[in-house]
């Protein structure tokens, strides 16, 4: 009798998911499915609300990437007022989406993450967490805290609050950096840089050793890549163009606006999710299947453009032996994408601009309708909005880094359940593989059904009739 | 002039005839909270936020329309009151639809001070969330229905300061609004001179300056104070 598994919810994910593992009557895994069971109606109550209070109201759909929202908010505003921001006001606004990478990757690795590949996945799960890391490495927990606090101060430091600061605005910014400020972040670059690379050593150590076996069943499968690249395909993570490539590195498709993204991305529905499928147009679904987010970012730009950064990307290029496609590298891309992030924060440190008070250009409703792309830690974030001539919104569509995960992360939960479920038994340490797998894309369930609802993880294990043989429910 | 002399909390106050309890308590450093009076412009009553007990009365008075007298004596924060002030503020916020977190009033706003000073950490009532619409067809400004508590200081500023009377309320109970011209969009009522006092007067962020965003309603209260100096005293300095 075939039979599915279930894990409900996905623990240490950000958000309520619930895993389906459909078995054969052998007993063996035919199919998963990653159910988003959360619905919470954002794009709908933003009707009817004036265009600039949708920095303020997005920002509100997540408390751990606020800053993406805000800054697609004020970017898809820009395109409505029809002006371009001061120098000055990008500046400011890429140096908040560099403390919210930092800040969101940090997270994502030393206190959702690590504690997998440093405790061990069969490890006590009531330890497997942040304070069992604590408890086992205290100076690397501190040191991954604080990281993330680095982050999360260079927000509070421009936007006066860590989240949901409405500090973007269509045509800028509110304010500029603080000479105090600045000097804060200069003072503590020093030890950042420092984690980092504890933590980036650590990793490939891992890699190369007791996490081989991960990195060829978590999520290791060709699709394509998409991210935005800068004017000469460097790294890019608040403007530039849209770049897509393929497992072979090559590129299918180059210098994309995002104004043209209904031509290219498509959304598909199914009836077991509330997370939309977006895919490629011209693959068609499901063959359109990419990816977004750390790794696809490094996949798609030719360089990174600062130092150190790039010494890791071609390291990272190298190890994996050409284009890293397993999914178990998105870890790897986020510690090189907190190097970059670093770096060019530096960089800006020493630019007269950021401290400059020439930073929002104003003007009425000159556009009724306005896309804004940013990149936001998980991946490619779009606004859309379409106004009447007063500027209230008529419609707002947006598409959130994990919903164009969608289906890679049911392909990887469905390898990995292929390779450690054999059977209608539930064992701990194989649920905690498949959650890892979803964990690998660090997904933000409460943005990506922005579109109300609940996330700790539930399993179900569902026989080839149909019936559940099976489930297990953690909170 | 005659002065009345009356007691407001067992402190001993004398002030002029024709002054209302309001004024006696604020000389007096007493205070009452208040929502709808607005310091220049005649008083209405309208938000019972003021209510105080007077001696020899059944009924709770609105002290900002409510004339001193001799010998009065006056309670201004018994239980009663207390609990009736912030049944009012629960009021407000369950009859509109104040959504702080993304108002551009938010943090600047006597709605949320009033809630504050009252004690009120939520609403025992259900929340009715009306259907009410935004008006932003003015080029400087926007007014949202959905954040206005009627307490008309917006009415009474552009009436009595500006001299342009805008502004008034249509409707009568739940269905009350407050409208431009002849229930025109703003943009349109040639009337408004563009003055931007009732921005300055409305106490919440439901009159706002356009592309405002969250919590940048930062008002310019000494800007009323000048010109009721000004017309009052013909004194112009600020
Ligand atoms: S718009 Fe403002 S000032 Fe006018 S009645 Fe409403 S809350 Fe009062
Ligand atoms: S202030 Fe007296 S009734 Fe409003």
């Amino acid at each position: 009798m075939a039979k599915t598994v279930v894990i409900d919810p996905v623990t240490r994910i950000e958000g309520h998911a619930k895993i389906s593992i459909y078995l054969d009557d052998a007993g063996t895994v035919e199919d998963a499915r990653f159910h988003v069971v959360e619905y919470r109606g954002f794009e709908k109550f933003c009707e009817g609300r004036p265009f600039t209070e949708m920095a303020g109201i997005t920002a509100r759909i997540c408390g751990i990437c606020p800053v993406s929202h805000l800054l697609a908010a004020a970017k898809t505003g820009d395109k409505i007022l029809a002006v371009k921001v001061p120098p000055a006001a990008e500046k400011l606004r890429r140096l908040m989406n560099l403390g919210q990478i930092t800040q969101s990757h940090a997270l994502s690795f030393f206190h959702l993450s690590s504690p997998d590949f440093l405790l061990g996945w069969d490890s006590d799960p009531a330890k497997r967490n942040v304070f069992g890391l604590i408890a086992s490495d205290p100076d690397l927990a501190r040191a991954g805290i604080r990281l993330r606090q680095f982050g999360q101060t260079v927000i509070e430091l421009l936007g006066a609050r860590k989240i949901h600061a409405a500090w973007t605005v269509p045509g800028g910014v509110r304010s500029p950096l603080s000479e105090e400020g600045r000097q804060w972040i200069r003072d503590r670059l020093p030890e950042s840089f420092e984690t980092v690379n504890l933590a980036i050593g650590l990793f490939k150590n891992l890699i190369d050793n007791q996490l081989q076996d991960e990195v060829k069943v978590f999520g290791s499968f060709p699709s394509l890549f998409m991210g935005l690249v800068g004017k000469n395909g460097e790294w890019e993570h608040y403007d530039g163009h849209l770049r897509f490539t393929d497992s072979q590195g090559d590129i299918v498709a180059d210098h994309l606006s995002e104004d043209d993204y209904p031509k290219f991305l498509g959304e598909a529905v199914e009836k077991w999710s509330y997370l939309k499928f977006p895919y490629y147009k011209p693959l068609g679904y499901p063959d359109g299947i990419y990816r977004v987010g750390p790794l696809a970012r490094l996949n798609v730009c030719n360089q990174i453009g600062t130092e150190a950064a790039d010494r890791e990307l071609q390291e990272f290029r190298d190890r994996a032996g050409g284009v890293p496609t397993s999914s178990f590298f998105y870890h790897y891309a986020r510690l090189i994408e907190i190097v970059a992030a670093l770096e060019q924060i530096q960089i800006l440190m020493d630019d007269p601009d950021i401290v400059s008070s020439r930073v929002r250009a104003t003007g009425g409703v000159n556009q009724l309708e306005g896309i804004g792309v940013s990149e936001a830690p998980r991946g490619t974030l779009f606004h859309h909005y379409q106004v009447d001539e007063n500027g209230l919104i008529r419609k707002v569509n947006l598409i959130i880094a994990t919903g164009h995960n969608n289906l890679a992360m049911n392909q990887t939960i469905t390898q990995i359940a292929k390779q450690y479920v054999h059977g209608p038994e539930i064992a701990e340490g194989m649920l905690n593989r498949v959650e890892a797998g979803i964990r690998c894309y660090d997904p933000c369930l409460s943005c990506s059904t922005h579109a109300a609802g609940q996330m700790p993880l539930h399993i179900q294990i569902v026989g080839s009739d149909g019936k559940l043989v099976n489930e297990v429910y953690r909170n | 002039m005659s002065v009345k002399t009356l007691k407001i909390d067992g402190i001993d106050i004398a002030i002029e005839e024709g002054a209302t309890v309001l004024d006696a308590a604020r000389q007096a450093g007493v205070p009452i909270p208040t929502l709808c009076h607005l310091d220049g412009v005649g008083d209405i009553g309208a938000c019972r936020l003021c209510l105080v007990e007077v001696g020899g009365s059944r009924r709770l008075l609105p002290a900002c329309v409510t004339e001193v007298a001799e010998g009065m004596e006056v309670q201004t924060n018994t239980p009663k009151l207390q609990e009736y002030r912030r049944m009012t503020v629960e009021l407000l916020f369950s009859e509109g639809n104040h959504v702080c977190a993304v108002c551009v009033a938010n943090g600047h706003c006597e709605l949320q001070d009033v809630a504050i000073q009252v004690g009120m950490d939520h609403s025992r009532f259900t929340y009715r969330f009306p259907d009410r619409g935004v008006d932003v067809s003015h080029e400087q400004f926007g007014i949202d229905h959905n954040r206005c508590i009627l307490c008309t200081r917006c009415v009474r500023v552009c009436d009595e300061i500006e001299g342009a009377h805008v502004w008034d309320v249509a409707q009568r109970g739940a269905a009350c609004y407050i409208v431009s011209g002849l229930n025109q969009p703003w943009g349109e009522v040639d009337a408004c001179t563009s003055c931007g006092k009732c921005v300055d007067a409305c106490p919440t962020g439901a009159i706002f300056r356009k592309g405002s965003t969250t919590g940048e309603k930062e008002r310019d209260r000494a800007k009323l104070d000048f010109l009721v100096t000004a017309r009052e005293k013909h004194e112009w300095t600020r």
